[in-house]
Parts: C-alpha cells; sequence; structure tokens
C-alpha cells in the first residue's frame, strides 16, 4: 500500500457551502477525506445522527454522495442489501458505505453490525465516533468516556468507554482499523486499503466534537491529535489477523513520550468537574492502560 | 401450468421464485419458518438465481431487503407477529421511500400470554403505514396474490411497497392443491423491475434527508393519491391476471352470494371459507346473507362497500383482531365508509389467538343480529364479544397472563 500524499489528493470540494454542520464539525472533515479517497464510486448509508442533519435540507444536498438515508438501528443491514443488490447487478465497483454515530454504531446498531460482520457481509462500515448523542442535543452513549459530562450523565459518566474496534476483531472479519479526523493522510490511506477488500471493513473514525466536548471550534484537528498523542486514542489496524499500530501513534506506546492526559482533558469543557479529582484521573489513564494491555496482547499473537 | 399440493408457506416461496426474487432476507419465527426455509432451499442449490441474506433480526431483514431494493433488484421479506412489530419502524420508513418491495406476512396473535395461532392484530397493526395490504382466503391465492404484489408494487402510478397476509396454520400449515403457473408464463406476465429511483454512483441521488415541513406534507398527500391510484391498477392487474392464468378474484374484494343478500357479512382471512358455508345454511333457511370478504385492506375498499350497503338492511363485521378501546379495525373502517345510522351494523370481535371460528358461529351470531333488526328496526352495536363458550362465565373478573409454579 502506497503512502498517501497530500498532493495528490483531488482538489474538488466534496463539503459544499451550505451543509448544515456546526463550525468545525469533525463528521464533516471526516465526510471530505471519505470522497478523498473514494472518488466517485461510493454510496452512503446513514442512520439517525448529526449525518442526516448535516446533508442538509431537500430538494438538495450539501454533501456529494449519493446518500440512502435509514432508521437508526439498521445501517449495516440496509447496507448488506445494497451491497449485495449491486453485486446481482453487476455493479461490483460500487463500494457500499456506511457513515455512522458512535450511538448508531455501539448502542442501537450493535445487533445490526454484529450481524452483518459475522456474515461478512461487502460493505466499508464507518464509525464516526464523537463520543455521545449529539443530533439529540449530547446524551452519553457507551462509547462516552469515563468522567465526561452529558446530558444525561450531569456529574460525569460513570462507566468506561466501550471498545467497539475490539468487538469486531472477535468476529474475525478481514479489516478494522481505528483512524482519527486529526489525522487525514492514514484515515485516507485506511479508507483506500480497506475499500480493495472484500468483505466486512470496519473503521473506527474518532471525531472531537466542540459541540458536545465544549472546546473552541478552531482546536477541532488538535483535540483529535492529542487523543492520539496523550495515547488515549490508539491508531492502528488489524489485518489478515495482523495488528500494526500506525505511523502516528507508533512513538506514544512508550507512556514516557505521551502528552500528558491532562493537556487534553482540560481543553474540552465537558471534563472540567474532574481535572482536580486525583481518583477519575486515575480511572482514565487506566483506560488508556487498558486500550494498550490489549493492543499488545494482540500484537504479541502477530505471526502466529 | 401443473397443479401441485403446497402449504401456504411453499406457495409464498413458489411465487417469490416465479417472480424471479433477487434478494431475500428473512428472519424465522412461527408460523412463517417454513418460507425462510424453503427460499434457503431454493438459493442454496440454485433453482432460484438470488441472494439470501441471512439476518440477525426483522427489523434488519427489512432494511437488508429495503437495501437492496434502492439498488435496483427485486426483493423480498417475510414475518409474522412479533417480528411484525419489531420490524414496524422499517415498515414505515421503506414506505415513505416509496421503494417497490413484497413482503408476506404470516398472520399471527401478539403475545403476552405467549400464542403463535391465528389472529389479524399483527397485519391490522400495519394499516396506516402506507403499504398495500392484501389477504389471502386459500394457498391459491397467497401463490396469486403474490406474483400480482410485485406487479402492482412496481406499477409507477403505485410505487408502494405491498404486504401479502396470509393466517397462520390455518394456511401456512395446510397442504392443498394449487395450480402452479410456468415460469415462462409468469416472465411474460410480470414485467421487468420498475422503480421510481436507484440510489448510485449514476443517479447521485439522496434518500430521506431532512425536507422543509410543507415537502414533508406533500410527500404524505402524493403516498395517499398514490394508495388511491392503486384501487384501479390492482382490479386491472386482477382482470389481466384472470385472462392469462384463469383466476380473477374480484377486485379489492371478493363478493359471495351478494347480489340479493339483505345482509352483509364483512370480513378477511381464512376464516372467509366458514362464512361462505353459514351463508349457504341460511339460504336454506330463508334468510339472505351475502359475504363481502375484503381482500386489501390497504386500499380499503370504499366504493365496493358503499354500493353493496345501498341494498343491505344490515352488515356483520367479523374481525380477528381489536383496537381496545375502540373497535375492531374492520368495523371503523366499515362504519367510517357507510357512516353511522346508514345501516345496521354490528362488529364481532371474535377467533382471537387462534379460537376456532364454525359455520355454526358465523350462523348463530347472523341470525341473532337479524333477529334484532328486524324487530328493533336499526342496530347500531361497534363491539359484540364472540367469547368462546368455554371462557364465557369467566369474564366477571379481571384477567392477567400470569401463572404460577408448584412450589
Ligand atoms: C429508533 C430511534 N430512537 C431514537 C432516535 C433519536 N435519535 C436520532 S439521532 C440520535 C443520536 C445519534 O447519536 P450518534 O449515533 O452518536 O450520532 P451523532 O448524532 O453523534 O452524529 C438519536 C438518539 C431515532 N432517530 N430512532
Ligand atoms: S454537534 Fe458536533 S458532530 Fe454534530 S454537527 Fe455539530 S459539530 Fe458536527
Ligand atoms: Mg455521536
Amino acid at each position: 500500500m502506497m503512502a498517501v500524499r497530500l498532493k495528490e489528493l483531488p482538489r474538488r470540494r466534496y463539503g459544499q457551502p451550505g451543509n448544515a454542520a456546526c463550525p468545525g464539525c469533525p463528521e464533516t472533515m471526516g465526510l471530505r477525506y471519505l470522497k478523498m479517497a473514494l472518488g466517485d464510486d461510493a454510496v452512503l448509508v446513514v442512520p439517525a445522527s448529526c449525518i442526516s442533519v448535516i446533508q442538509g435540507i431537500y430538494p438538495r444536498s450539501g454533501i456529494n454522495f449519493p446518500i440512502l438515508n435509514t432508521v437508526f438501528a439498521a445501517a449495516a443491514s440496509t447496507a448488506a442489501g445494497m451491497s449485495a443488490g449491486f453485486r446481482l447487478r453487476g455493479m461490483d465497483n460500487v463500494k457500499v458505505v456506511v457513515y455512522a454515530g458512535d450511538g448508531g454504531t455501539a448502542d442501537i446498531g450493535l445487533q445490526a453490525i454484529s450481524g452483518a460482520a459475522e456474515r461478512n457481509d461487502d460493505i466499508l462500515y464507518i464509525c464516526v465516533d464523537n463520543e455521545a448523542y449529539m443530533n439529540t442535543g449530547i446524551q452519553r452513549s457507551s462509547a462516552t468516556p469515563y468522567g465526561a459530562w452529558t446530558t444525561t450523565t450531569v456529574t460525569g459518566k460513570t462507566e468506561q468507554k466501550k471498545n467497539v474496534p475490539l468487538i469486531l476483531i472477535s468476529h474475525g472479519v478481514p479489516y478494522v482499523a481505528t483512524a482519527s479526523v486529526g489525522y487525514p493522510l492514514d484515515f485516507i490511506e485506511k479508507v483506500r486499503k480497506a475499500s480493495q477488500i472484500k468483505g466486512f471493513k470496519y473503521i473506527h473514525l474518532l471525531a472531537p466534537c466542540p459541540i458536545g466536548w465544549r472546546f473552541d471550534p478552531s482546536l477541532t484537528a488538535k483535540m483529535a491529535q492529542l487523543a492520539v498523542k496523550t495515547g488515549f486514542f490508539p491508531l492502528y489496524e488489524y489485518y489478515k489477523g495482523k495488528l500494526t499500530i500506525s505511523p502516528p501513534s507508533r512513538p506514544f506506546r512508550d507512556p514516557k513520550r505521551r502528552t500528558p492526559l491532562i493537556e487534553y482533558l482540560k481543553l474540552q469543557g465537558r471534563y472540567r468537574h474532574i481535572l482536580n479529582d486525583p481518583n477519575a484521573l486515575k480511572r482514565i489513564e487506566e483506560y488508556i492502560d487498558e486500550q494498550w494491555r490489549w493492543l499488545n496482547l494482540l500484537e504479541s499473537t502477530n505471526g502466529h | 401450468m401443473a397443479v401441485k399440493v403446497l402449504t401456504g408457506n411453499h406457495a409464498v416461496a413458489e411465487a417469490v421464485r416465479l417472480s424471479r426474487v433477487k434478494v431475500v432476507s428473512a428472519y424465522p419465527i412461527t408460523p412463517q419458518t417454513t418460507i425462510v426455509e424453503k427460499l434457503s432451499e431454493y438459493i442454496e442449490k440454485r433453482v432460484m438465481d438470488a441472494e439470501m441474506i441471512r439476518v440477525e433480526s426483522e427489523h434488519s431483514a427489512l432494511a437488508a431487503a429495503m437495501g437492496a431494493a434502492a439498488a435496483g433488484v427485486r426483493a423480498f421479506t417475510a414475518t409474522s407477529s412479533h417480528g411484525l412489530l419489531y420490524m414496524h419502524e422499517v415498515v414505515w420508513w421503506v414506505a415513505g421511500a416509496r421503494i417497490p418491495l413484497v413482503m408476506a406476512v404470516v398472520t399471527r396473535a401478539i403475545g403476552p400470554p405467549w400464542n403463535i395461532h391465528v389472529d389479524h392484530q399483527d397485519i391490522m397493526d400495519q394499516r396506516d403505514t402506507g403499504w398495500i395490504i392484501a389477504m389471502a382466503e386459500d394457498n391459491q391465492e397467497v401463490l396469486d396474490l403474490v406474483i400480482q404484489a410485485f406487479r402492482i408494487s412496481e406499477d409507477p402510478r403505485v410505487y408502494l411497497p405491498v404486504m401479502v397476509g396470509l393466517d397462520g396454520f390455518i394456511l401456512s400449515h395446510t397442504s392443498a392443491p394449487v395450480d402452479v403457473p410456468d415460469d415462462t408464463e409468469v416472465d411474460s406476465w410480470l414485467p421487468p423491475r420498475r422503480q421510481p429511483y436507484v440510489i448510485s454512483p449514476e443517479t447521485g441521488l439522496v434518500m430521506g434527508n431532512i425536507a422543509p415541513d410543507e415537502e414533508y406534507f406533500l410527500m404524505r398527500y402524493s403516498m395517499h393519491k398514490a394508495m388511491e391510484k392503486a384501487r384501479d391498477v390492482i382490479k386491472k392487474v386482477d382482470i389481466d391476471y384472470g385472462e392469462t392464468f384463469g383466476r380473477s378474484y374480484g377486485g379489492l374484494i371478493e363478493c359471495f352470494m351478494c347480489n340479493d343478500a339483505d345482509y352483509f357479512i364483512l370480513l378477511t382471512g381464512s376464516w372467509a371459507g366458514e362464512a361462505k358455508i353459514a351463508a349457504k345454511k341460511a339460504r336454506e333457511i330463508g334468510y339472505r346473507i351475502g359475504v363481502a370478504r375484503i381482500r386489501f385492506i390497504r386500499p380499503w375498499p370504499r366504493e365496493e362497500l358503499l354500493e353493496l350497503s345501498s341494498r343491505a338492511k344490515g352488515v356483520l363485521v367479523f374481525d380477528r383482531s381489536i383496537s381496545f378501546g375502540s373497535t375492531g379495525q374492520l368495523f371503523s373502517d366499515t362504519a367510517s365508509t357507510l357512516g353511522i345510522g346508514s345501516t345496521s351494523m354490528i362488529g364481532v370481535i371474535a377467533g382471537l389467538g387462534g379460537v376456532d371460528v364454525t359455520a355454526e358461529d358465523f350462523l348463530s351470531v347472523s341470525l341473532k343480529f337479524i333477529e334484532r333488526v328486524e324487530e328493533e328496526g336499526r342496530v347500531y352495536e361497534p363491539v359484540y364479544w364472540h367469547l368462546p363458550e368455554r371462557v364465557r362465565d369467566k369474564i366477571v373478573k379481571p384477567v392477567m397472563p400470569l401463572s404460577r409454579g408448584d412450589s
């Protein structure tokens, strides 16, 4: 796989002026990169989420993708059907891509994804993870991290973030990766690689949301990078049974090289109430250790 | 054409095969399961050139069928009871998306308590979704309706999904001789797939993003108009099918001994068979009762019923379902069509949870009603519970679905 170079990317504007996203919206960034990666041969399946709003108002659309909007819990199955439809029409070149939120993935849609993954349906599923239900106004999801304020966890979430990529790895699908909107080239490279593979592909894209996380909208990309640099959100891919830590995350495998966690948390209003709570901070550190423990464990089985 | 002995469910499977469906996606539930099994077998053995998506739930079953149909191929699913309820959100979505699709609904009661036997509560719960809803009386009609359903659904004047209901066990698991047309006959009768749009890179279309309220309203109006147009399409398809295959059923309703009838039994589904026997017996004792069998619950056969009732002294509506706190669903539609006070009407709730309703039941309820009409002049009784004899004396206290172990 060739590394993606900036100057080779298409220059067309894919997220168009007039789409309905908030300033600094990470989901729109993801959509733009997705289009750069896939070009014109892709169809999106979108369940209820901010993405259903971002498209803008009928009869126009602010996103240059053909889109089948679908119900909240059935993005993966809708896409599975579409992919079968195109295959039966001899249109195998068309890539069916789900672009769904963390709620539509980790919570209400988990059953449908698990089904599609187990059947190895030929789709690329991208979970754009802003760590809460943003469409309905910032409620917790199972992908909301420990400690974070949401409107349904006003004193901070008491459970850790659900690890969906690991769940999918355990389904034995051909390709699972994590990505961050702070590292577009890495994401684009992963999308391109995944789209060449037959079967079920999953990319979990971290998407810091200025509205829900309470930070300045100019900081989206920085926040997405800090999540990686603090080790909180490791970037990796799991392909053909082999785990590889992705280049942006490699330096941070070593805890000593990581940016201190507090640098990431203090920029986000949703963590304000725990910044001085050593126990809460310790629990987030433990979560980070746990992530890396799993990755090291998986990596240790490479090539066996 | 060949006569085969088929269960209702296998008649569905034959019809799906003959309609050259490309994607089947379904999840098992009694009494629909043998449809899924048969179609899986057809597809695995390449009797059918199609793909089977073995989904993990009914919600996904219909979503996958919708995805396939939106990509441009003929798709099918089938379910029952709790499966249909679980799928309900997607039922609405498919109709709103105006995606032609066919689903068989093997009608069954809804729990609790668990009950796998026939009633119509599940399919009646779908009346408002924008699907065309047909109900068969026998296995032959099951096969014919499924084939016709594709033609109706894919007609450009309609472009709405179609449900074909068949009664659990009574039809689904009971074998009867069925005329099965040849592949080539169906090929020339059923046009190739037509649909309003395909979502693909070529079309670049987006289905379902937010619309202004007024446009949303207009889309709902347009669905209703399509449903109204479907009346003619259904009638023409029925006639046209008859010309090719020798069987027509009368369009939205089938009328049995209606021409000179003073009273009508109005109902839907397989128990029409018993009602027809009752109508014949009534003649023998001097009462002219006809049976108006609703073949299409949606679009509702408004004109047909007005026509019939203009000559009738009374209408008995038999519902195998109830809208608690209101009436049986067929009754409320009938009353809104005929107008309260126009003709005598009674809404009979019977046969829930698979309780047998025989010709004797139909006859005795009908005669009692006739007697009252002749005596009182006009009768209007929206809800009349025809409870099974065994439990009739237990209605004095509330009943809940609770049991106890022997501890
Ligand atoms: C069955 C159902 N339940 C609830 C909703 C309401 N709803 C719409 S979007 C949404 C949250 C979406 O959260 P997520 O998937 O994380 O996407 P985001 O809005 O964050 O992009 C909810 C709860 C719905 N549309 N459908
Ligand atoms: S709430 Fe967040 S994810 Fe949703 S549109 Fe606004 S910035 Fe984007
Ligand atoms: Mg979210």
